[in-house]
């Protein structure tokens, strides 16, 4: 029989395994702490969490071929103006009642979790909330009672109540609205905002 | 005082009669079934209690899959009783437990023949095994009869941490890590005492980085992108990495085993594909990476990557077709052979055609968060995992009953042909039903309306949506008759029989 070529031997391909292995995590662990010191709160592409305190939108950028976020004036969460770390104590306390619901098994946040229920990604600008005016105060009740404020669209599906407090209510307000100011690549596409015209 | 004894005397003769009642239906059950446990060794008894449970979770998640689905078409059913969303965790965290539990079943089935010794640590492995199982209920009672809590860290702790896939709250997340490490600690002692081979080695490095990616998801963080960024460390690098390989090495063993393949052969392919599949899938991670607030960067290596994951797929297609057909399907348990081939095929169909089909940032931006995930989500976890659990399924009872012939032309050899037909078909059905669903809402909700709410429920509202659900529910139905089937079968299969199975020889 003749001798095995370099190719098809075991030895080879063991080595190789190894070195793509170890290559590939190498460049994946570079590129998480650029990714991560690029995506910290308060970096260009995911705003410091007093991104509440200002008017968001979301519009079609024709340099760049793509949707992207708008930060504007001024525009204060529950009439009142955070500092840093209130800021950040809502969003967090918005942030983990939004697990603590379980709310990705009927939503989808940033695009991942279930299909059930709309995406929330941008869900603080979205036209459903009638008017700026009207927005927080119809966004309290409905979190805090679904069931009477129910907004089905015609589905029949209804969100159920999930004792909801108005504190947490608030606090998911102003984790929305960050989340709505993050820079997602242009996702999603062609989405007209609360703030466009007709 | 008399009435709380007598009450108490009451609940306790209840007990005792329940009790006495339960073991009488154990017994008669264990007549009936005639599986006698001394044709296993101690690593394989341990195995089939780690099968055991795969079943039964099995069954849950199929069960939580179809109240989910039926949610979908009547929205008003089990409303604020078992929400879809209680339903949906229950159904998708079945489903990874039961692949875990059928995964350390399979190691600890091959360990005592691979390195040629006993299991180590048997007792803590038995230990485990129950400690493991005893949190499994505890969490599953939690999701059932709790659900939910308010916004505290608590809630993360000890009810859920609503992250979809590994929502196990924080106090299970701790347990797991430490069961994983006895799993760990066996197989490398077990191997370390009798003999390593290429097998053992591939197996214990892709351990490692399995049990080490599930701590990168056990942290809280209030910046989404960061959270997300983890998350998708678990959940990706677990099923398109670390989960094929494991898979890669189960099939390594049983190809030998069930056909004889050379030890040389396999473990040279076994190599190529840990190349191939680590290769593509580490940085393919990236197609997680497009949406989340993470820099462009990750369109072109996510983008790029991931479109080269169905290669190592094909190329396991090439080897199980090429080794069956070299041995002339020639093998000694029909049922299990069948099993691998639809793995091999329904892992490149599904995870590596139908992963393909949306990975590229250009399409994703419209199918991203769409039910075409959760139709590559059927195809690919059926296809890779599920199959090569049942597979082994089949080997492990075939040696409980003492190594008898298991072949396609036994009387009863209709049951596992029809399961194996109707599990494949209802999740293929399945499949397609939500790809048509995931197309609409590409096009209606995404292209058309831009994602917007009214845009998402119009998508829905849409007959060929609705009517795409009925059908995913009618072949969730086949799909559950397949498993049914699954069940009757591997209970009564063999029994009977007096033929041996043939010996296989390596050649």
């Amino acid at each position: 029989m003749n001798e095995t070529p370099l190719w098809a031997s075991e030895s080879f391909w063991k080595k190789t395994a190894i070195w793509v292995t170890a290559g590939s995590f190498l460049i994946l662990v570079v590129l998480t702490m650029d990714s991560l010191s690029k995506t910290s709160a308060g970096s260009k592409r995911v705003p410091a969490y007093t991104v509440i305190n200002k008017k968001i939108d979301y519009q079609y950028n024709k340099e760049l071929h793509k949707f992207m976020p708008v930060i504007g004036e001024n525009e204060f969460l529950f009439g009142k103006e955070y500092t840093e770390e209130e800021a950040r104590q809502w969003v967090d306390l918005g942030k983990k009642t939004t697990q603590a619901k379980n709310c990705m098994n009927c939503h989808t946040l940033l695009g991942n979790g279930a299909y059930y229920a709309p995406d929330l990604t941008k869900a603080w600008l979205d036209k459903g909330w009638i008017s700026r005016e009207m927005r927080e105060d119809m966004m309290v009740k409905f979190l805090m009672d679904p069931e009477n404020n129910a907004r089905t669209f015609g589905s029949n599906r209804k969100m159920p109540n999930l004792d909801i407090t108005e504190q947490e209510a608030k606090g998911i307000i102003a984790f929305l609205k960050w989340m709505s100011s993050i820079d997602t690549n242009g996702f999603p596409h062609n989405f007209k905002t609360i703030e466009a015209e007709e | 005082m008399s009435m709380n004894t007598s009450g108490l005397n009451g609940v306790m003769q209840n007990a005792a009669a329940l009790y006495e009642k339960s073991r009488v239906c154990l017994n008669n059950f264990k007549s009936w079934v005639q599986l006698d446990s001394s044709n296993l060794t101690d690593g394989q008894q341990l195995a089939v209690k780690y099968f055991t449970v795969a079943v039964i979770l099995f069954f849950a998640q199929i069960l939580f899959g179809m109240l989910a689905a039926t949610q979908f078409i009547v929205p008003g059913f089990l409303y604020e009783i078992l929400d879809f969303s209680v339903n949906r965790m229950i159904h998708i965290n079945a489903m990874i437990v039961w692949m875990l539990y059928g995964f350390i079943g399979c190691v600890y089935w091959f360990l005592e023949d691979e390195s040629g010794t006993e299991i180590v640590g048997l007792k803590l492995g038995n230990i485990a095994f129950w400690v493991l199982t005893g949190a499994v209920t505890l969490v599953v009672l939690v999701y059932l009869l709790i659900q939910i809590g308010p916004g505290k860290d608590s809630s993360l702790w000890f009810i859920n941490e609503g992250r979809e896939y590994i929502e196990a709250p924080r106090w299970a997340d701790v347990g797991i890590v430490v069961v994983m490490l006895i799993f760990f600690y066996n197989v490398i002692a077990t191997f370390s005492k009798g003999k390593w081979s290429g097998i053992a080695g591939v197996l214990t490095l892709d351990l490692v980085a399995l049990a080490g990616l599930y701590v990168a998801g056990m942290f809280y963080m209030t910046n989404i992108t960061h959270e997300q960024y983890w998350w998708w460390w678990v959940i990706h690098l677990w099923v398109e990495a670390t989960w094929e390989v494991l898979v890669g090495v189960i099939m390594a063993w049983s190809l030998m085993k069930l056909l004889g393949v050379r030890r040389k052969i396999v473990q040279t392919w076994l190599y190529i594909e840990v190349a191939l599949m680590f290769g593509s899938g580490i940085l393919g991670l990236g197609h997680h990476y497009f949406w989340i607030g993470t820099p462009e960067y990750w369109l072109t290596i996510g983008g790029f990557f991931s479109a080269l994951e169905p290669i190592p797929l094909v190329a396991m297609v090439v080897h199980a077709v090429y080794d069956s057909g070299t041995h002339a399907f020639k093998n000694g348990n029909h049922p299990a052979l069948a099993w691998i081939i639809a793995q091999a095929f329904g892992n490149f169909f599904g995870a590596g055609v139908w992963g393909f089909m949306h990975t590229l940032p250009q399409i994703n931006i419209f199918t991203h968060g769409t039910q075409w995930s959760a139709s590559h989500g059927h195809l690919a976890f059926f296809g890779a995992y599920a199959t090569i659990n049942i597979a082994f399924f089949y080997l492990a009872i075939q040696h409980w009953r003492g190594d008898v012939w298991m072949g396609g032309g036994s009387q009863n050899a209709w049951r596992w042909k029809w399961a194996l037909g109707l599990l494949n078909g209802g999740v293929l059905g399945m499949t397609i039903a939500l790809l048509i669903a995931g197309y609409e809402q590409s096009f209606i909700e995404r292209a058309v309306e831009g994602s917007t709410w009214g845009g998402y429920f119009a998508a829905q509202n849409h007959p060929s949506f609705q009517s795409a659900m009925v059908w995913r529910l009618f072949f969730g139905g086949m799909t559950f008759a397949g498993f049914i089937l699954l069940v009757w079968d591997l209970l009564t299969i063999g029994k009977g029989e007096t033929r041996k199975a043939p010996e296989i020889f390596e050649s």
